[in-house]
């Protein structure tokens, strides 16, 4: 046994993995009784689904619990719709079921769900498979009955709100064996002879029944295949059909549907006359910054006066000249230290200061100094000069020293 | 650019586009007066389109060929 060893996470998370990656586990339908339902505050349903034999956690999170349109209660008989997933906390599966119908609620409400579960899983709702709108569609097809309500709401609407779209009426039966072909049949034929650049399909309200063309696999299939972008228009707020999944748009009442094909002519001469107001704003602020510069020119100095221009000039050789002034000084400064500093040097080289160290100068009677012995005779006069005055005196002795 | 072949959603593109230039102030002034020239027709062709805007509704019938032909949609059906 060298297997390599797990943490309880690493092992779960595998579980889970391998769970997700099922595709049979990734949309199920499945029926049975539900137990111990309970709603947490958080929103999020909890219960357990049940048979005789085994028992199945489900969790029903907020978002899909909210569009219920019944009261699950345990002891009901269900069908639940969801995938099987791994809550690695627990290390359990349950089911996150994304809707529930109870039981008795007929086949077709059964039928309908299964239909989803499958086209949603094949990608027919893919929000990246949708294609934008025309925002000024010039023709629009409407596709739907030509009696009833609905055909005259949708071109009074589109009439009043952009009278410049074209609308063409390809009219269908709405309801019984024959809807689903007419439908598709025209949706297909719409987009053959393109015969504008926008569908509009659906109907006025009805039953589950009435409505049913709209959950029909053949018309869901034209409308995701449609190259001309649908908007989904089927009977009121709550109904909910197949083709409003599969449409580019979905469109709560055919009413709805022609707001949200054309742009309302008022809101556009409103955004006309905005843009009228921005163009002429733009185009004096761009006279009036020309203007402007116009007068910055105008007050320019060389303009004002001509002979700025000379008097700016003169100011930068002032300038200059001070410089000029200010470094010739340094200069002679700078010499004149080194004077100071010389005639120090001499004055204390000078012999009236060596005099008054204590030494004094001999002179002869011309004026010669005396610098040795053989400079003077015996009996000669000679000047002494001290610190304070002249001694005369007379030689009477010359002795020269021994070490000369 | 001949502004009376623009069709509606072209004219307000151009005009946008018009308006932005304008605001960004940096075109030469008498580019300015030029683009301020055309956006005033653009405007007023714009106008125009939206005046006379008749709302014209029709029913589809296919053809012996398969080709539609239009009829005209009575109201009361």
């Amino acid at each position: 046994m060298n297997e390599k060893t797990l943490t309880v996470s690493e092992l779960n998370n595998i579980i889970k993995t391998l769970i997700d990656c099922e595709p049979i586990l990734s949309n199920v339908c499945v029926r049975g009784e539900l137990s111990n339902y309970k709603i947490y505050p958080s929103g999020h349903h909890y219960f357990t689904l049940k048979d005789s034999e085994s028992s199945l956690r489900c969790v029903m999170f907020k978002s899909s619990a909210s569009k219920l349109r019944f009261r699950p209660e345990s002891g009901m008989g269900v069908t639940a719709f969801g995938r099987i997933s791994v809550f690695p906390r627990d290390g359990a599966y349950q089911l996150y079921c994304t809707d529930l119908t109870p039981e008795g609620t007929g086949d077709l409400q059964i039928a309908y769900e299964q239909l989803k579960t499958k086209l949603a899983a094949e990608g027919l709702f893919d929000a990246s498979h949708k294609k934008p709108l025309p925002e000024f569609p010039a023709k629009i097809a409407i596709i739907t009955s030509s009696a009833g309500a609905a055909v005259h709401d949708m071109i009074r609407i589109l009439g009043h709100r952009w009278p410049m779209t074209e609308v063409v009426l390809l009219p269908v039966r709405v309801q019984g064996v024959e809807a689903p072909p007419e439908i598709v049949g025209a949706i297909r034929y719409a987009n053959r002879y393109k015969v504008a650049d926008l569908i509009i399909t659906g109907r006025g309200g009805g039953s589950i029944e009435d409505l049913w063309a709209f959950n029909d696999e053949r018309v869901a299939r034209a409308i995701y295949d449609s190259e001309l972008p649908v908007i989904s228009a089927v009977g009121h707020e709550p109904d909910v059909t197949i083709s409003d999944y599969v449409a580019d748009r979905r469109a709560s009442t055919p009413s709805n549907a022609a707001e949200i094909a054309v742009p309302d002519i008022n809101e556009i001469r409103a955004g006309l006359e905005n843009l009228d107001i921005r163009k002429l704003q733009a185009m004096r602020k761009a006279l009036n910054n020309s203007a402007g510069k116009l007068e910055e020119f105008r007050n320019r100095r060389v303009l004002q006066s001509p002979l700025a221009y000379v008097d700016a000039k003169r100011t930068e050789l002032d300038y200059i000249r001070d410089k000029l002034i200010a470094a010739a000084d340094r200069y002679n400064s700078a010499n004149r230290n080194s004077f100071v500093r010389l005639a120090a040097s001499l004055d204390a080289m000078s012999p009236l200061k060596v005099i008054s160290r204590g030494y004094s100068i001999a002179a002869d009677k011309n004026g010669e100094l005396v610098r040795s012995i053989s400079d003077v005779e015996l009996n000669d006069k000679i000047r002494l000069m001290v610190k304070d005055g002249i001694l005369k005196c007379r030689v009477v002795e010359r002795e020269a020293l021994n070490n000369e | 650019m001949n502004e009376s072949k623009l069709s509606f959603e072209e004219s307000l593109k151009r005009l946008d586009e018009i308006v932005r230039m304008l605001e960004r102030g940096d075109a030469p002034l008498n580019e300015s007066l030029k683009m301020f020239e055309e956006g005033t027709a653009l405007i007023a062709s714009c106008d125009k389109m939206l005046s006379e805007a008749e709302q014209k509704v029709v029913k589809l019938k296919k053809g012996a060929d398969g080709a539609p032909i239009e009829l005209p949609f009575e109201d009361a059906e």
